[in-house]
């Protein structure tokens, strides 16, 4: 029940897949609305605090989701999919992986290129490696937010298709993930 | 902007033989550009932008004819906080990637007694042309001890941000920016 079996995806990974997903989806809005916050309102210092700190957890959640991965499994293949599908979608998820890593890391990026660390919460603080590059926080703001972009685009391409299976296909490869 | 400084040097050098001229010391680090502007009208938020270049041609027996062109790497905007920065150098204020320099050209110089220099000239910023005087002080000149001569200067003026385009969105205390002006030049 929570470890992953052939046909289909564990207690663990089901949560851990939704809470991403809601979390990814929760920060991209917010950063979109914190980002025209003047500089007077009451969220310009809490909301990026939050977006922030919920990043980093994020992050840390993802590595756990790796591992997890590792250890439990993933169910195979539908035998109705056809090649190209399988080899899209596995190539889909390690895009989706990847783009979420590398948007915790500018982001931290941003924060961190004067040398402060980054305050989770107000719960530890992550220490700053600095700044590496020239003008990072502009450098890393950018690649942040072209990288959200992609991800929310990949990531509403990922629902159509499991849409697309459930209704069209009517196979169990959403049904898997619920 | 090095060929466009070299050439102005070149310049300068042929119009006026006879002036001494200076390269600032950014090199060494003996110069420094500094804003200063009010954070909520609580306190005082200092910066400063770390690239700059500039020349001039100063001789103080004749100080009308001086003359000083300087220009700044917008993206080089520092306050000591790598978030704000990115704030400051964005769409809301001075817009770095697309007005990614800032020259100060001198129109022209006169003496108020006392070491006292009145320097009018146009800064361009945030893209935008305008005319603004720099109430500037003579700190000293001699030899240095490395067979060198330099000269040094410090400047103060006041800019509005809605002079330059750059929309006041820190408030109604945060409405003009001090600049604090240091430079060294080394003859050539």
């Amino acid at each position: 029940m929570y470890i992953n079996s052939d046909s289909q995806f564990g207690r663990v990974s089901k949560v851990i897949h939704w809470l991403v997903a809601v979390t990814i989806f929760s920060l991209f809005g917010v950063g979109l609305w914190m980002g025209e916050l003047t500089y007077y309102d009451d969220w310009y210092q809490t909301a990026p605090h939050y977006h922030k700190s919920v990043g980093i957890l994020l992050g840390l959640l993802m590595v756990i989701r790796v591992m997890w991965m590792f250890r439990a499994g993933k169910p195979k293949p539908l035998v109705s999919h056809q090649a190209w599908e399988v080899t899209l979608s596995k190539l889909t998820h390690l895009l989706l992986y990847l783009l979420v890593f590398a948007i915790v890391v500018s982001g931290y990026l941003i924060s961190t290129a004067d040398g402060r660390g980054l305050e989770v919460f107000n719960w530890f603080q992550i220490p700053a490696l600095g700044s590496l590059i020239e003008n990072q926080e502009d450098i890393a703001g950018e690649i942040h937010e072209i990288l959200a972009f992609t991800l929310i685009g990949l990531a509403v391409l990922h629902a159509a298709a499991a849409i697309k299976h459930h209704v069209i296909d009517k196979d169990s490869t959403l049904r898997r993930m619920l | 902007m090095k060929k466009r400084l070299l050439a102005a040097a070149t310049l300068l050098m042929s119009l006026n033989a006879s002036a001494a001229d200076y390269v600032i010391d950014t090199r060494g680090g003996h110069a420094s550009i500094n804003f200063k502007i009010p954070h909520l009208g609580y306190s005082m938020l200092l910066g400063r932008f770390n690239d700059f270049s500039g020349n001039f041609s100063y001789d103080a027996s004749n100080v009308s004819a001086a003359k000083i062109e300087v220009s700044i790497n917008t993206t080089s905007l520092d306050s000591n906080h790598a978030e704000r920065d990115k704030h400051l150098k964005g769409g809301d204020f001075i817009e770095a990637n697309k007005f990614g320099e800032a020259t100060f050209t001198s129109t022209s110089i006169s003496d108020k007694g006392n070491g006292k220099l009145e320097v009018k000239g146009d800064l361009i910023l945030h893209g935008v042309t305008k005319a603004i005087v720099i109430d500037a002080v003579k700190v000293g000149e001699g030899d240095d001890p490395w067979g060198g001569y330099r000269v040094g200067f410090s400047g103060t003026t006041v800019l509005k941000l809605k002079d330059f385009n750059i929309p006041e969105r820190l408030g109604p205390a945060s409405t003009e920016v001090e600049m604090d002006l240091h430079i060294e030049g080394i003859r050539q």
